[in-house]
């Protein structure tokens, strides 16, 4: 199905149905629970669940597939947001629209930095597009301000043409809607003690980002993909076979910058503004760090690893010291203060502390990421069942 | 006039001079030997040839065109196809996904997206690639990782990705060596067996005599870069100037 094998679409399904069922799966701890907190069933945090999986599916098809590690996508990002939030303000509140041109814009950016970029590889590569995307950032505070309204950002005001859109009653700023469903429109269904949160905006990034999958999958299983795997493998062999790999290159580093600028796009359309430090090179960071925690070249890891690092950064930054002496309040309470002050350095402000020593622990442990971690359990539990033959044992299971 | 006509070139690494005045006329469809002691300028005499090196001085033409100052995948584009001394394969990809490499590049020429197309569906590039993977014995590891072979399975799979572009000329650095006595056996018959089924130009470094023998019909003495005689196969067997330089060691 889908032009897809069996295994695949089998795949696919799983993906497109975890996704949908995200605000149930996400919010397992009944709201008035003390674990609630753990929750990561709200809107806000599902949205940049799909939204930064997405960049991370096109970062991985670059870096995963030809090993070309960029420092700089995080500029393609920012441009998508930019570009969104002009037709917001230029055209219309539709999202669609925005995210189009957010796509388009930062594809023919991305053809700018990738032609100049990989003309060299490995070190020098990754350093130039940290360079491209710290000039983009830096350029967004200054001389663009005209573009980028400098440090104060991109914004919605009444005063915006619109040109599709009737005049906003009541004076208030309008939000970004898909022929009138609105982003930030939400439905809670009240189940026994639970409640699950639909958001519009959740489920418009949702099916964006399983397209994007779905993209990405069909580029992995074609001849294109494999060429790509081929010049990460052996460039000299590449064009002893009369195959230049620059163009191949390119192509891959400008999906890969079109899916970013689409992660871009879908942020402005969930919150109308654009900021420059959405380029920094931190942010690029970032996208690498999820890639390389999920698993490099897997199809699922980088995704999972953009959940990991966005769970880790939204709930466990709320964690704070009054939350911890809640739930250490039962030991003495000399024995107390000393435990949650030690519990205090790795959640609050804290929080990259424990992703710093989870990314260590990941890197070290398990070079292929998250997922082989998975696979490492999948096969333990085989075994463990004893219906492994040794046939499975050198096949390998499904990224 | 041969099919490559390299006249007068030059090579110096530093103080070394790897490649002193170097002629050397391959004709079309027969197999060139170029033979000479370890460190005698002949994988350098490649390197030029393929556009790994540029030459300080001299000319190499391929069927009339100059092949220097281009890009090796130009002159792979023009025809000529290499097998490296230490092979050159795609490591982590399996055996077929790397000789299905070659068949899109021979069938598309040039860079094709292709996106959107699946392998699985490319039926006429799989069966071209097992053609070749049945010739040169290796059906049976159609899904090896390739890093993870033998040398002697590498250099088979490589001359297989070589020999699926149909080249118009085949450089061989030294490919059976590392290959078990069968294997070597094997290779030579096939090489024969191409060039009986539609003709094979080739150039071919060997230091294993039998293969030379048995394969070529010219075959060039190189010695510290420099060309010492060039000659048929019988002649270079009894050649003075040869045995001295080459053969003298090897007999012992
Ligand atoms: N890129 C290079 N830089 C410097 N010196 C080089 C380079 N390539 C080869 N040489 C030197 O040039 C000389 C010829 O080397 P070459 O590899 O052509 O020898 P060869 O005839 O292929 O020997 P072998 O039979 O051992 O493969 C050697 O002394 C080698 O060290
Ligand atoms: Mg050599």
């Amino acid at each position: 199905m889908f032009g897809l094998s069996q295994k695949d679409t089998k795949f696919l399904l799983i993906v497109v149905a975890l996704t949908l069922l995200t605000p149930i799966l996400l919010n397992p701890f009944p709201s008035e629970s003390g674990l609630a907190q753990f929750n990561a069933g709200y809107p806000a945090l599902m949205q940049r669940f799909a939204i930064y999986g997405l960049m991370a599916i096109g970062f991985n098809i670059l870096f995963g597939l030809t090993g070309y590690l960029s420092f700089g996508h995080a500029a393609f990002l920012g441009v998508g947001s930019y570009a969104a939030v002009w037709m917001f303000k230029l055209l219309s509140m539709n999202v669609l629209p925005a995210i189009i041109l957010a796509t388009i814009v930062s594809g023919l950016f991305a053809l700018v930095i990738g032609y100049i970029s990989l003309r060299r590889s490995g070190i020098y590569f990754s350093i130039l597009t940290l360079a491209f995307a710290e000039m983009s950032y830096r350029l967004a505070y200054s001389v663009f301000t005209p573009i980028t309204n400098g440090e104060t950002g991109l914004q919605l005001t009444l005063s915006d043409p619109r040109i599709l859109d009737s005049a906003p009653e009541g004076g208030s700023l309008p939000v970004p809607t898909l022929f009138g469903l609105d982003m930030n429109a939400s439905w809670t269904a009240n189940v026994g003690p639970w409640d699950f949160t639909f958001n519009i905006g959740y489920y418009f990034c949702a099916v964006i980002a399983i397209l994007g999958f779905y993209l990405s999958l069909r580029i992995f299983r074609s001849p294109f993909g494999m060429m790509l795997r081929a010049i990460k493998s052996n460039q000299t062999r590449m064009s002893y076979t009369g195959l230049n790999s620059r163009p191949y290159t390119l192509a891959a580093f400008v999906i890969s910058g079109m899916y970013a600028g689409l992660a871009g796009g879908l942020l402005a359309a969930m919150d109308p503004l654009a900021g420059a430090e959405r380029m920094q090179w931190t942010a690029s960071g970032e996208v690498v760090l999820m890639t390389i925690m999920g698993g490099v070249g897997t199809l699922m890891g980088p995704v999972i690893g953009a959940g990991f690092i966005k769970y880790a950064e939204n709930i466990f930054s709320k964690i704070n010291e009054s939350v911890l002496h809640g739930w250490f309040g039962w030991l003495p309470d000399g024995l107390e203060d000393i435990v949650v002050w030690f519990f205090a350095r790795f959640v609050g402000e804290g929080w990259h502390l424990t992703l710093g020593l989870m990314f260590m622990i990941v890197v070290i442990a398990l070079p292929g990421g998250l997922v082989e971690g998975g696979q490492r359990i999948a096969r333990w539990v085989r075994r463990k069942s004893g219906r492994e033959t040794a046939a499975d044992e050198t096949t390998k299971p499904a990224e | 006039m041969g099919i490559l006509e390299v006249k007068g070139v030059n090579k110096r690494f530093g103080g070394l001079q790897a490649l002193g005045d170097v002629n050397l006329s391959v004709q079309e469809n027969t197999c060139h030997a170029i033979i000479g002691p370890n460190g005698a300028g002949k994988s350098t005499l490649l390197n030029v040839l393929v556009g790994k090196l540029i030459p300080d001085s001299g000319s190499v033409m391929f069927d009339g065109n100059s092949v220097l100052g281009r890009k090796p995948h130009e002159i792979n584009q023009m025809g000529i196809s290499r097998v490296f001394q230490t092979p050159e394969i795609f490591g982590d990809l399996t055996v077929i996904e790397n000789v299905m490499i070659p068949c899109f590049a021979k069938r598309d020429g040039a860079f094709r997206m292709h996106a959107y197309e699946t392998v699985a569906a490319e039926k006429d590039i799989r069966e071209k690639a097992e053609a070749i993977l049945e010739d040169v014995n290796m059906l049976d590891k159609l899904n090896m990782h390739a890093a993870s072979m033998s040398r002697g399975d590498k250099r088979r799979l490589e001359m297989a990705m070589c020999l699926v572009q149909e080249p118009r000329l085949l450089l061989l650095d030294e490919p059976t060596a590392g290959m078990a006595r069968a294997d070597t056996e094997a290779t030579i018959q096939l090489l024969k067996d191409i060039r009986v089924k539609r003709g094979l130009t080739m150039a071919i470094i060997e230091h294993d005599m039998n293969v030379v023998f048995s394969l070529a019909e010219r075959i060039t003495v190189l010695a510290q870069g420099t060309p010492l005689v060039e000659d048929t196969p019988d002649n270079i067997k009894g050649h003075p100037k040869v045995r001295e330089a080459y053969l003298g060691e090897a007999q012992v």
